[in-house]
């Protein structure tokens, strides 16, 4: 602050916390509308405020029969398939990029500038462009309907491959030197020096990539048909379908709570993080 | 880009980098080169035969009135969403900026949209501006207004404009307050003595030196209206009324997987890779100039 303006100061707060209100708006009807009955939100005016059933909601979403007339799974089941998804992407991005990213850095070998380029190519072709071939894919490997399937073709990671690249350039090169002097191999190297020194990194990216993981939506929308497979955030779709005929809005709108909560956790509990990952990623 | 200090060539390399190479050359380039060619084929109705037909899928899209519409919907819908959540954005972060306690709580309470699914977002606001039940078109409706997105093209298209725009608002303030916050206070606290008031600042300083974000952002944003707003379009509107918010993307989709036309999808994929590869470039130009100021 450069200068005492008291006034300015009241209306940059007043201006803030209309933004957060506009901006947390949806969220707080989404709130209101899981805790109250089916009926009463089918009168308008809805409710603004929350009502008292929302424990009630909430217990009949995870575990109940869900939403009349949908063919989805049960809630707590495709919040577990979306949290291995999540999960299985996160993990296998960081772990093939951090291998790859120290192949290409510590090694000279042939054709090393032939793969840095190659997994530089995948940043240019997001699955959105390539749909229907790379279905084809999955399909014709008997991946549809599997964890594998679903996770597995997301995992290529030009930006993570890359952003450990830049930060092994950052270790000092007498860290190798001192390490081949006292004996270590390259993978000796690699556990006991590399990844340490890189683990705040791996951290910030974790939280980047759970949030990518959890929020796929076009990918499992093709490569889950199974509803034992779906996932909490495809099933929302399959919800506001259904509430077409038998608008049930209190319990979809307790499904779209429930499949917001998670990541946006992960980003309030590990903003620090979250904030590193964020910037790190779109250098 | 290679260390000074190595190790000698030997199979290990090889077998660290097998895993990203073998998922990246069965699923992303071997499909992608499936795509460019399925481009050049067509195959009828009952997919007994194709014919190798050059450039014909190409030549029929840029002819096709529902295409070109799409390709100009996309654009529109991309600058909107852009200016729409960029400027909401740098509003609030010139502010958060001036506030001497609270900016990081300010800064929690604003960055957690980042976090919700584009598909969560839209079903929000197709809760919110729902016909029947939704409050908003209730208040319209008090004013005299009526709101049915399900039969008027424009209202769809506004409703999936800051249903995008509202998520995106958290990834650029983050930007826009981490860039300002790196202005030297020198040059803000000279103006000051010389007279300029806030919003001259602003004007003449803090919005001239954050440019590159701007710049930065401008790309980002439209990345992300293109490619990454299929939830909502597919949640909110499925394309519709009459194809009103059909966007690039969800186009490929519709007519790769509903539609069936192989050869017209794979066209269309080609194109936007094309783009992709176009925008890429341009980010990665960008970034070179943005560490110079």
């Amino acid at each position: 602050m450069v200068e005492n303006r008291p006034l300015l100061s009241i209306l940059a707060h007043i201006v803030l916390l209309l933004g957060v209100a506009i901006v947390a708006l949806p969220v707080w009807i989404t709130i209101v509308g899981a805790s109250h009955e089916a009926e009463r939100m089918l009168q308008t005016p809805i409710p603004m405020l929350p009502g008292d059933q929302f424990f009630v909601n909430l217990r009949q979403t995870l575990w109940g029969s869900g939403l009349e007339g949908t063919n989805t799974a049960p809630v707590w089941m495709m919040l577990m398939n979306s949290m291995i998804m999540a999960l299985m992407i996160a993990i296998g991005k960081i772990a093939i990029s951090l291998l790859s990213a120290f192949a290409i850095v510590y090694f000279k070998f042939p054709f090393r500038m032939g793969f840095f380029w190659m997994i530089f190519i995948t940043l240019m072709l997001p699955v959105e462009v390539r749909i229907l071939p790379t279905f084809e894919v999955i399909a014709d490997l008997g991946m549809l309907n599997s964890y594998w399937g679903l996770t597995v073709p997301l995992i290529a990671s030009a930006t993570a491959t890359f952003m450990f690249r830049q930060v092994f350039l950052t270790i000092p090169d007498e860290m190798l030197e001192s390490a081949r002097i006292d004996g270590a191999g390259p993978m000796r190297f690699f556990w006991d020096i590399v990844i340490p020194l890189s683990r705040t990194n791996i951290a910030a990216l974790f939280v980047i990539l759970f949030i990518y993981g959890w929020n796929q939506y076009l990918w499992p929308l093709l490569i889950t048909t199974d509803t034992d497979m779906m996932t909490i955030v495809v099933s929302i779709k399959q919800m506001l379908e259904a509430a077409e005929q038998s608008p049930q809005w209190n319990i979809i709108m307790m499904t779209a709570l429930l499949a917001m909560i998670p990541p946006i956790f992960v980003v309030i509990a590990m903003q620090k993080l979250f904030v590193q990952g964020l910037t790190e990623t779109d250098k | 880009m290679l260390k000074r200090v190595h190790f000698p060539a030997s199979l290990l390399p090889y077998l660290l980098v097998a895993p990203q190479v073998i998922i990246t050359l069965i699923f992303f380039i071997w499909p992608a080169s499936q795509a460019v060619y399925q481009s050049f084929l067509i195959e009828d109705a009952f997919g007994f035969s194709t014919e190798f037909v050059w450039f014909e899928n190409f030549e029929y899209l840029l002819q096709d009135d529902h295409y070109r519409d799409s390709f100009g919907r996309t654009i529109f819908f991309s600058a909107a969403v852009a200016f729409l959540s960029m400027s909401f954005a740098l509003i609030l972060a010139g502010f958060a900026d001036r506030v001497i306690r609270g900016s990081t709580t300010y800064r929690t309470l604003l960055i957690w949209p980042y976090a919700v699914a584009p598909v969560l977002a839209g079903a929000l606001f197709l809760f919110m501006f729902n016909p029947t039940i939704g409050i908003f078109p209730y208040l319209l409706e008090m004013v005299g207004y009526d709101w049915n997105h399900y039969l008027n093209g424009s209202q769809a298209m506004f409703l999936v404009i800051i249903a995008a725009a509202w998520k995106q608002v958290a990834y650029n303030f983050l930007f826009y307050l981490a860039a300002m916050q790196s202005i030297p206070r020198s040059i803000i606290e000279a103006a000051a003595i010389d007279g300029a008031g806030p919003i001259r600042r602003f004007a003449t300083i803090i919005f001239p030196l954050i440019s590159p974000t701007t710049f930065f952002l401008l790309v980002i944003n439209a990345v992300y209206a293109f490619f990454e707003t299929f939830g909502i379009i597919h949640a909110v509107t499925q394309g519709g009324p009459a194809n009103s918010t059909t966007t690039l993307v969800y186009k490929v989709y519709n007519d790769g997987f509903i539609g069936l036309d192989l050869g017209g999808s794979a066209a269309q994929s080609v194109i936007l890779m094309f783009l992709v590869i176009v925008m890429t470039v341009i980010q990665f130009r960008f970034i070179e100039k943005r560490v110079q100021y």
